[in-house]
């Protein structure tokens, strides 16, 4: 950090005279053919990883009657509805929260210091044990949880993966479990990097509270809000880990989203063209999500 | 008249300082319900890890360790029992993948976004922006072309097949925060480097890698967590028990009936451990890393 506030302190001013004359080199020559040659490694794993396995998977899910066969499912209906609420409620809700909770985070209190490490163990704990682990928890009258209930409360609790919208709930908050730490720490890091004279100026102006959430922050970080949430948006429709592990679609593939019901399809079912099909109609959503993120990328940049 | 403001001072006081207290007191509910939130998962494999019986496990609604043993974790250890009999092997596997995927994402990352950004190069919106259209198309949407594709390129049930589906995904979210995190350093900088003729591979040593390294440590973080995190290309492309990996091996134990469960939660909770240490070792510099990419666009 400090060798980049060097840089910083150092400013532009001094060296301005240096920029005129770099400016006039020619625009190509060896810098370009250098610039290239730093690409070629991530040009090589984007066209070996990303562009031929899609124009695979494009090609093996060419055939339109697998999208009628699909549709015809009454099961990919209830998928999709599925995806759409985990995807919805989870990122959304993770999202508002992290960023609440990271305004928390701020306050200069050594007990909620020390609450930070504790807050992100979940994240730094790896999915899968985190998920068997809730999946146990949830497991019925013998689970933690229901153990807790009627010890503490002498209720009897659910069979938590009997029900649908149960599970589909569980589902839910162990996704936001795992993650919301660290979109908390990518806000509160965006909120670190607001100068501190900002919020003296809106406190002598008398905003606290709401107040100063709505007409401080929130300008401030809207857009980095928006690309997170479009960022987390795409990682979490393809998300197989969760409702694979958690419900494991439990029950009877009524919690399946397009991710697992895909693999079930391509690995399960022997039916891999199926498969593809079944996760590339998430693509007129997905496509949508990448255009707007871009966007928002571009606002970024043009603002500073 | 002046008695009247004192006391109407005195009342505002008391009630900012009732205030306050309220604040102090609900932040302190807060504390608490956010640690139980955050341990409850981690209590219940403890919990579960814990208890002494070997073999099939019966639930009786315990919510507290009855006689705690640590046999489960000296089985998973000594790799006694069949299901983990392999288990440091596997580490190692995880280990590898872990460590690999880190490497070569930092690696093929900051050369990207040094072209990107520091050179002729960054004025081209359509390469920069490349990068992002791998989100396009989810990790485990494209797990099944991948199969095959791993069978053409004669990588399957390899590690490195694993190794490159996480540097797919790792990488251009890697060059996003690099990129962002180098506006920070003065373009000026480079160029006084080039005016002494300096070569590009210098620049990039030189001043570009050093000056980066909160933002190199945040990055080699998140691919780290992500390999570790990563479950449905294991999953589904390593088949042999020896290629295998811990977080498969876990998922076995989950998918077999008569498996002991506490072996399982044993044998998760030593996979937890190294990027928990790792994360807290670079924790430091991953917040500044973050930091500053995050905001300065």
């Amino acid at each position: 950090m400090s060798s980049v506030q060097q840089v910083l302190a150092a400013g532009p001013g001094a060296l301005n005279r240096l920029r005129r004359s770099v400016w006039r080199r020619p625009r190509h020559g060896p810098e370009l053919a250098w610039a290239i040659a730093f690409v070629v490694p991530y040009a090589a794993v984007f066209l070996a990883f990303v562009v031929y396995p899609v124009a695979y998977g494009l090609w093996m899910a060419r055939d339109p009657s697998l999208y009628r066969e699909l549709i015809a499912n009454p099961l990919y209906a209830q998928t999709v509805v599925n995806t759409a609420l985990f995807v919805g409620l989870g990122v959304n809700v993770k999202m508002f929260l992290a960023l609440l909770l990271s305004g928390f985070f701020m306050r200069r209190r050594w007990w909620i210091k020390a609450l930070l490490p504790v807050y992100i163990l979940p994240w730094a704990l790896p999915s899968i044990p985190a998920f068997v682990s809730f999946h146990w928890m949830l497991i019925g009258e013998e689970g933690f949880v229901d153990s807790v209930l009627s010890a503490v409360l002498g209720i009897a609790g659910p069979l938590w993966f009997r029900d649908r919208w149960l599970a589909l709930g569980a589902n839910i908050v162990a996704y936001i479990w795992k993650w919301m730490p660290f979109w908390t720490l990518t806000f509160y890091a965006g909120r670190t990097a607001i100068p501190q004279e900002i919020y003296e100026a809106a406190a002598v102006d008398g905003a606290s509270g709401y107040r100063r959430f709505a007409h401080v922050i929130l300008p401030l970080l809207g857009n980095l809000y928006l690309v997170c949430t479009l960022l987390s948006t795409l990682w979490t429709i393809g998300d197989f880990t969760t409702v694979s592990l958690v419900s494991e679609g439990a029950p009877s593939y009524s919690t399946d989203v397009l991710a697992t019901l895909g693999i079930h399809y391509a690995f399960e079912g022997a039916q891999p063209a199926l498969g593809v099909a079944a996760v590339m109609s998430a693509l007129p959503v997905l496509i949508p999500i990448v255009i707007l993120l871009m966007r928002a990328l571009q606002t970024r940049e043009t603002q500073l | 008249m002046s008695l009247a403001r004192v006391s109407g001072g005195s009342v505002l006081r008391t009630r900012s300082r009732l205030r306050r207290v309220l604040i102090e007191v609900s932040s302190l509910v807060l504390v608490v319900a956010l640690l139980v939130w955050s341990l409850t998962p981690v209590y219940n494999m403890l919990l579960i890890a814990l208890d002494p019986d070997e073999g099939d496990i019966e639930f009786e609604g315990i919510i507290w360790p009855p006689n705690p043993s640590l046999h489960s974790f000296h089985a998973v250890v000594t790799q006694g029992y069949w299901l983990v009999e392999d288990f440091w092997r596997q580490f190692g596997n995880s280990f590898f993948i872990g460590l690999m995927t880190m490497f070569l994402t930092v690696l093929i990352g900051s050369l990207a976004s040094f072209a990107l950004g520091r050179t002729r190069l960054r004025q081209s919106w359509l390469l920069a922006n490349a990068p992002l259209v791998t989100y396009a198309v989810p990790t485990s949407f494209l797990v099944i072309p991948f199969t095959r594709l791993m069978a053409s390129y004669d990588l399957s049930n390899t590690l490195w097949a694993i190794v490159a589906a996480n540097v797919t995904f790792a990488a251009p979210y890697a060059i996003l925060i690099l990129r962002q995190y180098a506006t920070l350093i003065p373009i000026e900088l480079d160029q006084a480097a080039w005016v002494d003729g300096a070569s590009p591979v210098q620049v990039y040593r030189r001043i570009y890698l050093p000056l980066m390294t909160p933002a190199l440590a945040a990055v080699g973080t998140f691919a780290l967590l992500l390999a570790w995190n990563e479950y449905v290309y294991q999953y589904v492309l390593l088949s042999s028990t020896r290629n295998m990996t811990v977080a498969v091996a876990i998922a076995q134990f989950f998918n077999s009936d008569e498996a002991p469960l506490n072996y399982m939660m044993a044998a998760a909770l030593i996979y937890s451990l190294p990027p928990i240490v790792i994360f807290y070792a670079l924790r430091r510099y991953m917040a500044a890393g973050l930091t500053r990419g995050a905001l300065k666009g």
